[in-house]
């Protein structure tokens, strides 16, 4: 049978197909109209008007995050491509799979500044894994082939795809290649042996070891791996904030996080170990305080899967690359045949040592019956969801609560901006983290300014009947920013009230665009205000008018060594001191 | 230290924005690059001179391999190679001094390849060292204007890691 020509725009449907997409997150305009026509009657594939390209990008993260597939974006060319950036960057800088298909100005015109021309490959050059622009419609299938295949594969990553008009408007055959194989990008998958026996080794022989796992546990599906390899080595493990639920919350060697806002025994247990096992992780600056003074007894081991990653930031004395999956299968395959009993006994003096840490500095904070406490909040939301919900959040001090007093058992429950740290990311990303799960609770844990940032996006949410919840921590400031203006900056709020208390109204936004807007304005709301979120089927804005003088402790001040931190202020006399999380 | 990088890669458009937006976007400086075709038509060379401490050079080196479109990375300095380049001089030499410019020329081997009324131009090709040395020679005489081309550089057989 001969084969049936296809225009470029269908090529694009039939190239999602096959790549097992069903949802695009978009957003139409001129060049892209003949995609948009093409997707408007199509069975298949759902694409989600959002209210900003932006709002598109973070939902295909958050759409990502939770699947482990890549997110799929259609935008236009010039506005709607540049309005994709900040998504891109945040995607990039948390290694996300992602496919993002930028309409063009058709091929003749680029270059001339042509109507919504917008060099869009050039402009994302330094924050995607690879960017194509296609110049002809015959190349088309096998580039969006390729773009996935980056995409997922290796170190994941965003990908552009940029679609001039008139090679989506052409037609060819539609040829689909089976197999993608680029000689100059093969990802090491598995680790050079001998490194993973030195590895173990290491391991082996210390006395203090200590697991540190980031996001690439995650990216790498690697959960059990760790597991089992902490279990084996009766290791305490801490995660960094891309890592919360790679290792189970509730696991006794559990430690938390660690950096700026971790816990006090994450942080004296990298000060004092004498072996740090870096897993997945890239020892970025918000992880390692001062760097040469990080881990300065320890020997370090480090696992990753792109290289660039190893020795990047602090000294390695072992590295491994590879995927980590893979990597730790073979090593606990190395550990379980070689590791003696006797080493167990060695470990009980490290492991009381850190139970003091933790029983000497817990994460706390002061309970009050008049106003409500932030952290309340969250510890209600982890009460109430029985720890079950999908939680999201924006960037600020909502962030590093929903890190500390939300415990996460699992992965894929966590979706947060760690390396760019964007404001703006937790409601779409909620959203799109809803259109992937559709039975989950999904929470995004909010401040008053971020929440703004990508507001418009309540409309996407209603009209789609996706039941997200936004918890707004209303602290009627950038509370972080006032934070560090509180502590290194003689208490000067340069321009961070909002006075959001009532501008807007958000019980009156969300009623505006026909959700529900719920309010607590004291701690014996709180708990009623989120149970009739959680109950009602449709998208709610809880507005938690908190204390706005809370901080985030403990904290490691920039530029300090990550065992110098400030800790909870001293009681005050009629409060209550709550033992959270640990 | 000063690196001399050897990096193969795909032909295509947008591979030396980024190979050296991978320069700018880290702070690391380029002191001369060079692109060129290979037997392959669809492969080019290009040939990086880099400074850095070790620390730099591996991430120099890292971060190149890992770009999708590069193929192969070499450092040159943990290998016996050979280096050139080529420079264009322009001298304008006083009437006293045009024996002179011919004569160091020819001590180094290179050829004159167009004169004026007053200028000539010289091509060069060589090694850093014996191109600087010219270059100083030339300069108390008159150099209107020079161009180089930037290194070259291929491993010598036998040695290639
Ligand atoms: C897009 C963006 N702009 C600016 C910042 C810098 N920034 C970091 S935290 C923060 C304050 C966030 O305030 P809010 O959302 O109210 O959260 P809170 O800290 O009060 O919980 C700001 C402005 C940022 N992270 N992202």
């Amino acid at each position: 049978m001969a084969k049936k020509k296809l225009t470029g725009a269908q090529i694009i449907l039939e190239a999602l197909k096959r790549e097992k997409v069903s949802t695009v997150f978009g957003y139409p305009g001129g060049v892209v109209l003949g995609i948009f026509d093409e997707l408007y009657d199509d069975k298949e594939l759902k694409l989600i008007l959002t209210r900003h390209e932006q709002g598109a990008v973070h939902m295909a993260d958050g759409y990502a995050r939770v699947t482990g597939e890549p997110g799929v974006v259609l935008v236009t060319s010039g506005p709607g491509a540049t309005n994709t950036v900040t998504g891109i960057a945040t995607a990039y800088m948390d290694s996300i799979p992602m496919v993002v298909l930028t309409g063009q100005v058709p091929t003749v015109l680029i270059g001339n500044d042509a109507f919504q021309e917008a060099d869009i490959v050039g402009i994302t050059r330094p924050c995607t894994k690879y960017n194509y622009l296609v110049k002809d419609v015959k190349d088309l299938a096998p580039t969006i082939k390729e773009a996935f295949h980056i995409a997922r594969t290796g170190r994941p990553g965003p990908v552009l795809v940029d679609l001039p008009k008139d090679v989506t408007a052409a037609a060819c055959d539609f040829d689909w290649p089976e197999k993608i194989d680029i000689p100059s990008y093969r990802p090491k998958v598995a680790g050079n042996k001998q490194m993973v026996r030195q590895a173990a080794a290491a391991v082996a022989r210390a006395k203090k070891p200590l697991i540190l796992a980031g996001g690439g546990v995650v990216a790498s599906g690697a959960y059990a791996e760790l597991l089992e390899l902490a279990t084996i080595l009766n290791a305490p493990v801490t995660t960094t904030l891309m890592a919360l639920g790679a290792f189970p919350a509730s696991n006794p060697l559990y430690l938390g996080m660690p950096g700026m806002h971790g816990t006090y025994c994450a942080n004296m247990a990298i000060q004092n170990s004498d072996l740090l096992l870096g897993v997945g992780v890239r020892f970025e600056d918000r992880v390692t305080g001062k760097t040469n003074t990080f881990a300065p007894h320890a020997q370090i081991v480090q696992i990753d899967i792109d290289p660039t990653s190893i020795r990047k930031n602090v000294r390695v004395d072992i590295p491994v690359v590879g995927d980590i999956k893979h990597v730790l299968k073979d090593m606990n395959g190395v550990l379980k045949s070689e590791l003696k009993h006797k080493w167990d006994a060695v470990q009980q003096a490290w492991l009381k040592q850190i139970r003091q840490w933790n029983e000497s500095h817990p994460l706390t904070y002061d309970y009050d019956d008049e106003v409500i406490k932030p952290q309340y909040v969250v510890e209600k939301l982890y009460e109430i969801s029985k720890g079950n919900a999908i939680i999201t959040t924006e960037v600020g001090q909502n962030q590093m609560w929903a890190a500390q007093f939300y415990r996460y058992e699992k992965p894929r429950r966590w979706l947060s901006s760690g390396g760019l740290g964007t404001m703006g990311y937790g409601f779409p990303a909620a959203i799109g983290a809803q259109m992937a799960a559709p039975d989950a609770l999904v929470v995004d844990i909010a401040g008053d300014g971020s929440i703004q940032m990508n507001i418009q996006e309540l409309a996407t949410a209603v009209i789609n009947k996706l039941p997200v919840k936004v918890a707004i921590l209303n602290n009627q400031y950038l509370g972080m920013v006032r934070q560090w203006q509180e502590l290194f900056f003689e208490e000067r709020y340069a321009h961070t009230f909002l006075d959001s208390h009532m501008i807007p109204d958000f019980v009156k936004v969300a009623e505006a665009y026909g959700a529900v807007g719920l309010r607590a304005t004291k701690p014996s709301e709180v708990v009623p205000v989120i149970k009739e979120a959680f109950r009602l089927k449709k998208p709610v804005f809880m507005d938690f008018i908190c204390d706005w003088k809370e901080k985030v402790y403990p904290m490691v001040p920039a530029g300090a060594s990550i065992d110098q931190m400030l800790l909870q202020e001293p009681k005050k006399t009629k409060a209550r001191r709550l033992k959270a999380v640990k | 230290m000063r690196h001399t990088i050897s990096v193969l890669v795909n032909n295509k458009f947008g591979v030396l924005s980024n190979v050296s937006g991978l320069f700018s976007g880290r702070g690391f400086n380029i002191e001369s690059i060079s692109v060129g075709m290979t037997l392959d038509s669809s492969v080019s060379q290009m040939t990086i001179v880099t400074r850095g401490d070790d620390q730099i050079i591996e991430q120099i080196t890292k971060q190149l391999n890992k770009l999708i479109d590069v193929i192969k990375v070499v450092d040159l300095v943990e290998v016996d190679h050979i280096e050139r380049e080529m420079v264009l001089i322009k001298v304008a030499p006083k009437q006293e001094h045009k024996a002179e410019v011919l004569r160091l020329t020819e001590i180094f081997r290179g050829r004159v390849v167009d004169s004026s009324q007053k200028t000539y131009t010289i091509e060069v090709t060589g090694d850093e060292k014996k191109i600087e040395a010219l270059i100083n020679l030339l300069k108390p005489i008159g150099i209107k204007e020079f161009v180089r081309t930037g290194k070259v550089a291929m491993a010598r057989e036998g040695t290639a890691p």
